[in-house]
């Protein structure tokens, strides 16, 4: 189905990014504690990361790959995972 | 005047609004940990600048659930003045004692340079030292300074002159230009309905000496001073 | 276990590890191996350049803490206070991730001050990179990475609350590929204030505080110990990420807890975090530690010896405690909310000594790790003078295009676009904020007025390192005796390639020496600084960069000075000679592409007299402005002069009739000449002829060079032409150059 491309169809997505496991992440790190404060006693993790939502035509699902590599994520700190919504 | 700086972990602007509020005479001003549970005693509560929390998750929502904010909640009803510079204002909003949201500015660049606001009334303990229409300068410094809210919101604001300050530009005008962050209607600084609390994104413990480049900022204190001093 | 070639991966040589086999009296283990890697590596030992650095001057009668003994060096201000300053490098992690390489780097030399016990009081920096302008897969890089350093500077140095007060930005192709990234920082305590890394007093406590560790910055060396220990999925190294936060915290917490006075010894835990630390204190103290990486905080609990011993996470301190008084300690962390760790104890038998529990993973004399790498003195080739630029293969270009060209060049034209990211006035100290000669502070508890500059001029370097540096310096205090400063110290941040070519360790050594020559001159001590070295790609090594930065004091508030002219009707005076030297300029680099000739000379007992003459001047209240000619010329120090603080309100402007009389020069020559120790000044009129009077009963060269006018018109009348720019169009090419580029959509 990746190398097919068919122009008209609409293509939804959701790209979500997190930092990479061993990278530390501070927002993460201070929202756990604040967790704590609130009460919560086994906080284990948390981690931030944001999401990014598509909707696309004329795409496949390898140049999405490759958007997601390239622009969406910092591949230095980051890593993603690729949903496909429809 | 006793008034009371809040000290939140990340909060940089503390030492800022202490020495500005004790520049002024007949003021005694105090760091007030985020730890402490009262807040009974000071007349003025000041929540600084800076970046609580290194502004992580949005900025001020962590502070907000802070053991000395539930005392501020109290206090706030009981109409105890509260000011808060910067990141105070985004930790007001966060805690719903303001009205509306700061988000990120519109070009998504931290903006530090002097700014004129424009005083819009001068109904509110905060201003009533200053003309209406005065330009003051203040310098700005934020990331997340974009005022926004809702139709209903800010017809509210608008009906109650509840908008104590607009960026303006040296003439006067609250032009597209002349707004640092996108904050709608131009948006510098709010009121609550009961004119008690008063957010502002601007530093005025900034402009208190000639030395800094601007002594606008002093009129903001003096007229809390003032206030106090009239109520007694 | 240790094979040559893991000797090799680990940057050793076959005769370093000789030695360590003949300190150790036997094979070292992995973690050993690693440990000495790191200890001996160029970047924790300066071992290729340590023999030069002793050329520095380090000694004055203010110095408290000289360089090289501590993290920062301390010199007294006067008064019972004293300021702790430095500067440091961040390059490499920046040309990998900008915003987090430059953030980690505010956040190194932030820990290097209060290390020190000194608040951090405010930060400057140094940028190089690349050219910016045009479509090119190389000015997109460059971009990204200029956005990215700026950036992550504006978060670390906002989000903790020190504002970032100056410095400088240059392009140049040569940082194609390494960006230079140096972040300075000042902090101010009083005499007894200041912190010691030594580990003192046998037997006391040593506790880790503040961030846990992770995999952060491990080298690819690290992967050999995870391959050879287990089969499961390596991970690479992480990326540092600075948490300015954390490190707020961990400033408030480490300055509350040296007022106590429980400290022994306290060190931050920088470039190969424990390992330096424990090694360094102990090396110092003239003693041992021993510590358990069992009890280090851990982010993740997998982390292997090796990589505990040599992670980079940020925001960690290494405290030693005198003993009873723990509970101290732990209740000002546990306050703020920092972990912290009883790792070991002092001891006294001079070993760095790390267990696992009850393994003895690591037993290595300190001294030998701290201080005795093993010193080399590379080969340095000759200097082959560059040849003087012979005008009559320059064409005279048209003065009004080149202004503009100039003012529009991305190294000359407003940074406003970047320091505007900066906050610049927390902390209610900053009276002269970035834009003009120099920085100037209000320590307000120490009533003192602090000035600040960083400069080089990596062009005159590249073409004579030796004159370069020394005008590196020429120039900075230059920069500070027009703010109304005197220096008190200098620091230094050597920027240069593989130091293994003979081109370019003859570069290093030149700069030294330029260097230790003008603070001699000037009568100021190096306090300490950085090296970064190996600064190259396939393409080609950066020109020589010996960055400087040094710091002045202001005696009164009223001697406080810019560079924008302020009155309409004030006398603009030109201190120094008029000069004709075009060699490096950056007229000959942008109007014509061409970069050669002999940069400009300077002579030091000449520019220290121009500026004790300015500062005479300025002392006797006769001084408006005070704006040093240096890129560009006098041309464009005029042009700037007239621009005034853009960070103002108003958009007025100001103007300038210049009449510089017959000198039968060359226009471009006058208008652009880049010859050293000279100063345009104004001073209001009716001060004027007095001026004069003192100048000339000085015996300083001197020219009375015009009037600022109310009409924004810049006027420059030469041997019967006259040359006129608008000011606003010269500002409209000056401000909006770097916004322009910057804001591509591409």
């Amino acid at each position: 189905m990746g190398i097919l491309r068919n122009l008209h169809s609409l293509m939804k997505a959701r790209v979500t990014i997190m930092p990479q496991s061993a990278v530390l992440d501070p927002a993460g790190v201070a929202t756990a504690h604040a967790l704590e404060h609130l009460g919560f006693r086994g906080v284990e993790s948390v981690r931030i990361g944001k999401s990014i939502e598509l909707e696309i035509t004329g795409a496949t699902l390898e140049e999405l790959h490759k958007a997601c590599r390239d622009l969406l994520t910092n591949p230095v700190m980051e890593e993603y995972r690729l949903e496909l919504l429809s | 005047m006793r008034a009371a700086v809040l000290q939140f972990p990340g909060s940089n602007g503390d030492t800022d609004a202490l020495i500005a509020l004790r520049s002024l005479p007949g003021v005694s001003a105090d760091l007030l940990w985020h730890e402490e549970t009262s807040v009974k005693g000071f007349d003025l509560i000041v929540l600084p600048g800076g970046f609580s929390y290194g502004d992580y998750l949005r900025c001020g929502a962590i502070a907000r659930f802070s053991p000395i904010m539930q005392a501020v909640k109290e206090s706030a009803a009981e109409g105890i003045f509260i000011l808060g510079i910067c990141n105070g204002f985004q930790i007001l909003c966060e805690a719903k004692l303001l009205p509306g949201t700061l988000i990120a500015n519109r070009n998504l660049l931290f903006c530090c340079q002097k700014q004129i606001v424009r005083v819009e009334t001068d109904d509110s303990p905060f201003i009533k030292n200053i003309t209406p229409q005065s330009l003051l300068h203040l310098p700005i410094a934020h990331g997340e300074g974009c005022y926004v809210a809702d139709e209903a919101t800010l017809a509210q604001l608008n009906l109650n002159h509840q908008v104590l300050l607009r960026y303006a530009d040296a003439t006067g005008k609250a032009s597209k230009e002349a707004n640092p962050n996108g904050s709608l209607e131009n948006i510098a600084g709010i009121c609550n309905l009961e004119r008690n609390i008063f957010g502002l994104m601007p530093h005025p413990e900034r402009a208190c000496e000639e030395l800094l480049g601007s002594c606008d900022g002093r009129g903001i204190f003096e007229s809390i001073l003032t206030m106090l001093q009239d109520q007694q | 276990m240790i094979t040559p070639a893991l000797v090799a991966q680990h940057g050793l040589s076959p005769a370093e590890y000789e030695k360590i086999l003949s300190i150790l009296g036997r094979e070292p283990n992995l973690e050993e191996l690693g440990v000495f890697s790191v200890m001996w590596s160029e970047h924790c030992s300066y071992k290729n350049s340590r023999l030069e650095l002793r050329k520095f001057p380090t000694s004055g009668e203010k110095v408290l803490i000289k360089a090289g003994e501590e993290n920062a060096g301390v010199i007294d201000i006067g008064d019972g206070w004293a300021v702790a300053f430095k500067i440091e490098s961040h390059n490499h992690p920046s040309a990998v991730e900008p915003f987090q390489g430059a953030a980690t780097g505010v956040g190194g030399i932030i820990r290097d001050i209060f290390t020190m016990g000194a608040r951090p009081v405010f930060l400057l920096n140094s940028l190089r990179f690349g050219p910016i302008d045009g479509g090119s897969q190389r000015a997109r890089d460059n971009r990204h990475l200029f956005s990215g350093v700026v950036a992550g500077i504006g978060h670390y140095g906002n989000s903790i609350g020190v504002p970032t007060i100056g410095g400088e930005v240059y392009f140049d192709p040569s940082y194609n590929g390494n960006p230079l990234v140096n972040a300075f920082c000042l902090g101010i305590l009083r005499h007894e204030q200041i912190a010691r890394g030594a580990a003192q007093g046998i037997g006391n406590p040593i506790f880790y505080v503040g961030a846990e560790t992770g995999r952060d910055g491990l080298a690819g060396a690290a992967f050999a110990s995870r391959e050879l220990t287990e089969e499961s999925k390596a991970d690479r190294p992480a990326v540092q990420v600075g948490d300015p936060f954390r490190e707020k915290l961990l400033l408030e917490a480490c300055l509350e807890l040296l007022a106590t006075g429980c400290v022994a010894g306290i060190q931050d835990m920088g470039a190969a975090g424990l390992t330096c630390s424990t090694c360094e204190t102990a090396s110092r103290g003239g003693t041992g530690v021993e510590i358990d990486l069992n009890l280090v905080p851990k982010r993740s609990a997998d982390l292997t010896s090796y990589e505990l011993l040599l992670s980079e996470s940020q925001e960690r301190m290494l405290v030693i405690v005198n003993k009873g008084e723990e509970t101290t300690l732990q209740r000002i962390f546990e306050k703020w909310e920092l972990p912290y760790a009883l790792i070991g104890y002092v001891t006294d038998d001079g070993k760095m000594r790390v267990k696992r529990g009850d393994r003895v993973i690591v037993d290595i004399p300190a001294r030998v790790l701290a201080d005795e790498a093993p010193l080399y003195q590379p080969e340095a080739a000759l200097f082959k003078q560059p040849l003087p630029l012979d005008l009559k293969t320059l064409r005279e270009a048209d003065p009004i295009t080149v202004l503009h060209q100039l003012l529009a060049y991305p190294s000359i034209a407003s940074k406003q676009w970047v320091w505007r990211q900066y906050d610049h006035t927390v902390q209610t100290g900053t009276v002269v904020p970035p834009g003009s000669d120099a920085a100037v502070f209000y320590v307000r508890e120490a009533k003192k007025f602090l000035a600040a500059t960083s400069d080089c001029n990596a062009l005159y370097c590249s073409l004579d390192p030796y004159e370069g540096a020394k005008i590196a310096i020429a120039e900075a205090a230059r920069n500070l005796a027009c703010s109304g400063a005197r220096p008190i110290g200098a620091t230094d941040n050597l920027n240069f390639g593989n130091p293994h070519k003979p081109e370019i360790f003859m570069e290093l050594r030149a700069a030294i020496e330029g260097i230790s020559e003008g603070c001699r001159a000037f009568n100021i001590p190096v306090t300490g600084g950085n090296v970064s070295l190996y600064n190259e790609s396939q393409l080609s090594a950066i020109d020589p960069t010996p960055t400087v930065a040094l710091v002045g004091l202001i005696e009164k508030q009223e001697e406080i000075t810019t560079q924008y002219f302020k009155e309409p009707g004030d006398i603009i005076f030109l201190l120094g000679e008029f000069g004709s030297e075009l060699g490096g300029s950056h007229y000959l680099l942008v109007s014509h592409g061409r970069k050669e000739g002999l940069p400009p000379r300077v002579d030091f007992a000449n520019e220290k007299a121009i500026h004790e003459g300015l500062l005479s001047l300025i002392q006797g209240g006769f001084v408006q402005s005070a704006h040093d000619c240096s890129e560009g010329g006098l041309a464009v120090a005029l042009a700037e002069a007239c621009f005034g603080n853009s960070n103002k309100t108003d958009t007025r402007l100001l103007g300038a009739y210049i009449d510089l009389g017959r000198r039968d020069i060359r226009s471009d020559v006058a208008l652009f000449n880049e010859s050293q120790s000279r100063i345009i000044f104004s001073t209001p009129a009716h001060k004027a002829s007095e001026v004069e009077k003192k100048l000339q009963s000085s015996g300083l060269p001197f020219s009375r060079l015009g009037v600022v006018t109310q009409q924004e018109e810049l006027i420059i009348e030469l041997d019967q032409k006259i040359y006129n720019w608008q000011t606003k169009i010269l500002y409209h090419s000056w401000s909006t150059a770097i916004p322009q580029m910057m804001n591509r959509l591409n």
